[in-house]
């Protein structure tokens, strides 16, 4: 293959070749160093006093360390609990229908008889995914406002009074778990859907031979060859268990304070206290946050290698 | 994919789930097909209602009184709505292209077998994955500095790469460009450069397709950086828009009251409500129309991501 090759298969030289590619690859080494690189280093400001105003560097190297004083305080405020809470237990709930219904509406759309149907339900059922939690919390805003929504409207028409959704605290938990099921369903399906359209047909050619009905095919072929696909995804989601979408907390609850208790997740308290300027707390909570990530992707990516290496990320 | 051509063959039709279980799917998958719908087609109806039917009656499924007036006063409005639908554009634009090219050469290099700095690169693009600065400390570096606050920068540059992205490029380059036809044109005496741009790319259209989408849809899409970094309002996207007059009823009036017409007059007979969900339509009409054509390829780019984990 190449001239310039040692005994061991080892080029031993740098070519003009290893040149042009290293400028060919610069500009985006460039940007991976200014805008993932720096802010890895940058996390040293939680455990600073940090000062927004003024030079960056200056201050960074400047304000004073106070060790864990930020943590200490993050701790000490209400909020942390409320926090953990959400964040957690909507990530568990998520992560449990998040799979179990994508796979259930997959295995039954590739039942359908009409194979056009079926792609145009597809489709329709993608559009979400593509709208931005903005034009959501617009569309969710049609329907949940207290004077115009039509959800209200229903109500009177039933002769009910009408209610203040985006004061109810007790309804948004329900509201946020069908959001996020509505924006991600499409997605989810179409991942699932990949897998089953990519199994061998003989194992099934095999069953009906045998007289297999339709559930026990899906029982005993189709689930267990998808099964290496859900506890992958499972795991994927386990390991981003710290984070949570701030379009769907911020964005669609509007940030309405009497729904704090129950919207307020990891991301949406780290943006809050940046925008407040309680710099301390927001950089200690993000880097809690990019630290535990990052520990359960490795510890999420340890389990896939003992469950099967080939889907191991490392 | 193969069920589909053997679905007439007889075993397949022996195969078949029942008729009434048929059915039963059906009505299911066309219920959640609707549910998915009608919001969108609940916003395009209240874009086109009367604003004063709305103030009676409130929103509705279809429009009681039909009337463009929204559209009409976004028209007439002018400026800040187009220069909003600029920012959109000229941010999703180039946005794409800059991104394209970024991964694209990144995920070239990675693919290139004998390159010296290969080892280097694959953690440079690999470890971002794992772990990041978090949103504090890269507003910081962005915003002091990078200095990218109040401008068009900071609405591309963060979003320009993905590592996922360039292992898709990386993956595609291996899997499908052949190493004879690289080593024949250094052989010609080609430059890494010209191979790139000349050779790789233009048979590379399907990554560039699926790429170029995922980027386009996010740039279109995204808001989140206009919330952080952007305050100057010359420098919103439709998105900054519609967040800025969904939080707040008055900013288009408010607008409009520099023009010289007085402040309460204008409140008063602006279509707020329609105002608003005729941005929403005008940011998810492209969006709803352009995706269905793209569905294949975004498909086969998600595909890819499942399969490599």
């Amino acid at each position: 293959m190449d001239a310039r090759v040692d005994r061991k298969g080892k080029r031993t030289r740098w070519r003009k070749h290893d040149t042009e590619l290293t400028l060919l690859a610069l500009p985006t080494a460039i940007w991976y160093v200014l805008f993932c690189f720096l802010p890895m280093f940058g996390v040293i400001i939680a455990f600073k006093d940090f000062r927004i105003h003024g030079n960056f560097v200056h201050n960074v190297f400047n304000s004073a360390w106070v060790g864990f004083k930020n943590f200490e305080f993050l701790f000490k405020s209400n909020d942390a609990w409320i926090v953990i809470r959400n964040t957690i237990g909507y990530n568990i709930i998520f992560i449990i229908l998040g799979i179990a219904v994508p796979v259930t509406l997959a295995l039954m759309v590739g039942q359908l008889h009409s194979r056009k149907a079926a792609k145009v339900y597809q489709t329709m059922m993608f559009l979400p995914y593509f709208l931005s939690w903005v034009v959501v919390s617009a569309v969710v805003w049609a329907f949940l406002s207290y004077d115009k929504g039509i959800f209200n409207q229903f109500l009177s028409d039933f002769g009910r009074s009408p209610k203040n959704w985006y004061m109810e605290a007790s309804y948004w938990p329900y509201f946020l778990v069908f959001m996020n099921m509505w924006k991600g369903l499409g997605y989810g399906m179409v991942i699932y859907l990949a897998t089953i359209t990519s199994m061998d047909s003989t194992y099934y050619e095999a069953a009906v031979i045998d007289g297999a009905t339709k559930w026990q095919q899906t029982r005993y072929i189709t689930l267990p060859l998808m099964k290496f696909v859900i506890v992958l995804m499972f795991i994927l989601a386990v390991g981003h268990i710290f984070s949570t979408d701030f379009g769907l907390f911020f964005q669609v609850p509007r940030d309405s304070n009497s729904l704090y208790n129950v919207t307020t997740t990891v991301d949406v308290l780290v943006f809050k206290q940046l925008k407040t300027a309680t710099v301390g707390m927001a950089s200690a909570s993000s880097f809690l946050q990019s630290v535990l990530g990052c520990a359960m992707i490795l510890t999420a990516n340890w389990v896939v290698r003992r469950v099967d290496p080939d889907s191991a990320m490392i | 994919m193969s069920t589909q051509t053997s679905y007439d063959s007889g075993l397949d039709k022996f195969n078949r789930i029942g008729r009434g279980t048929n059915v039963i799917f059906h009505l299911i998958f066309i219920l959640l097909a609707l549910l998915c719908l009608i919001p969108v087609v609940v916003v395009l109806s209240i874009s086109l209602s009367d604003e004063s039917s709305i103030r009676e009656s409130g929103y509705h499924i279809l429009p009681t009184v039909l009337s463009g007036d929204a559209y009409n006063y976004i028209v007439k409005q002018g400026s800040m709505m187009t220069r909003a639908l600029g920012v959109s554009v000229l941010v999703t634009a180039a946005g794409t292209l800059i991104g394209v090219l970024l991964t694209t050469s990144m995920g070239y290099v990675l693919s290139r077998p004998n390159y010296k700095l290969n080892g280097l690169l694959t953690w440079i693009v690999f470890i971002p994955m794992i772990f990041n600065g978090g949103l504090v400390s890269s507003y910081y570096i962005n915003s002091s500095l990078l200095g990218l606050k109040n401008t068009i920068w900071a609405l591309i540059l963060p979003l320009a790469v993905s590592s996922f992205n360039v292992i898709i490029c990386r993956t595609f380059f291996k899997s499908t460009i052949p190493d004879g036809l690289i080593e024949s044109a250094e052989i010609d005496g080609a430059g890494q450069f010209r191979i790139y741009f000349t050779i790789v790319l233009p048979i590379s259209l399907p990554v560039l397709a699926t790429i170029g989408l995922f980027l386009c849809f996010s740039y279109w899409n995204d808001w989140f950086q206009s919330l952080l970094y952007i305050d100057d309002q010359n420098l919103y996207s439709l998105q900054a828009l519609l967040n800025s007059l969904m939080s707040n009823v008055d900013a288009l009036a408010r607008n409009a009251s520099t023009m010289g017409v007085s402040y309460a007059q204008l409140v008063a007979t602006m279509p707020k409500e329609s105002a608003r969900m005729a941005v929403a339509i005008i940011i998810v009409l492209p969006v709803a129309l352009a995706y269905p054509f793209f569905q294949k390829y975004f498909i086969s780019g998600l595909t890819v991501g499942a399969v490599k984990g």
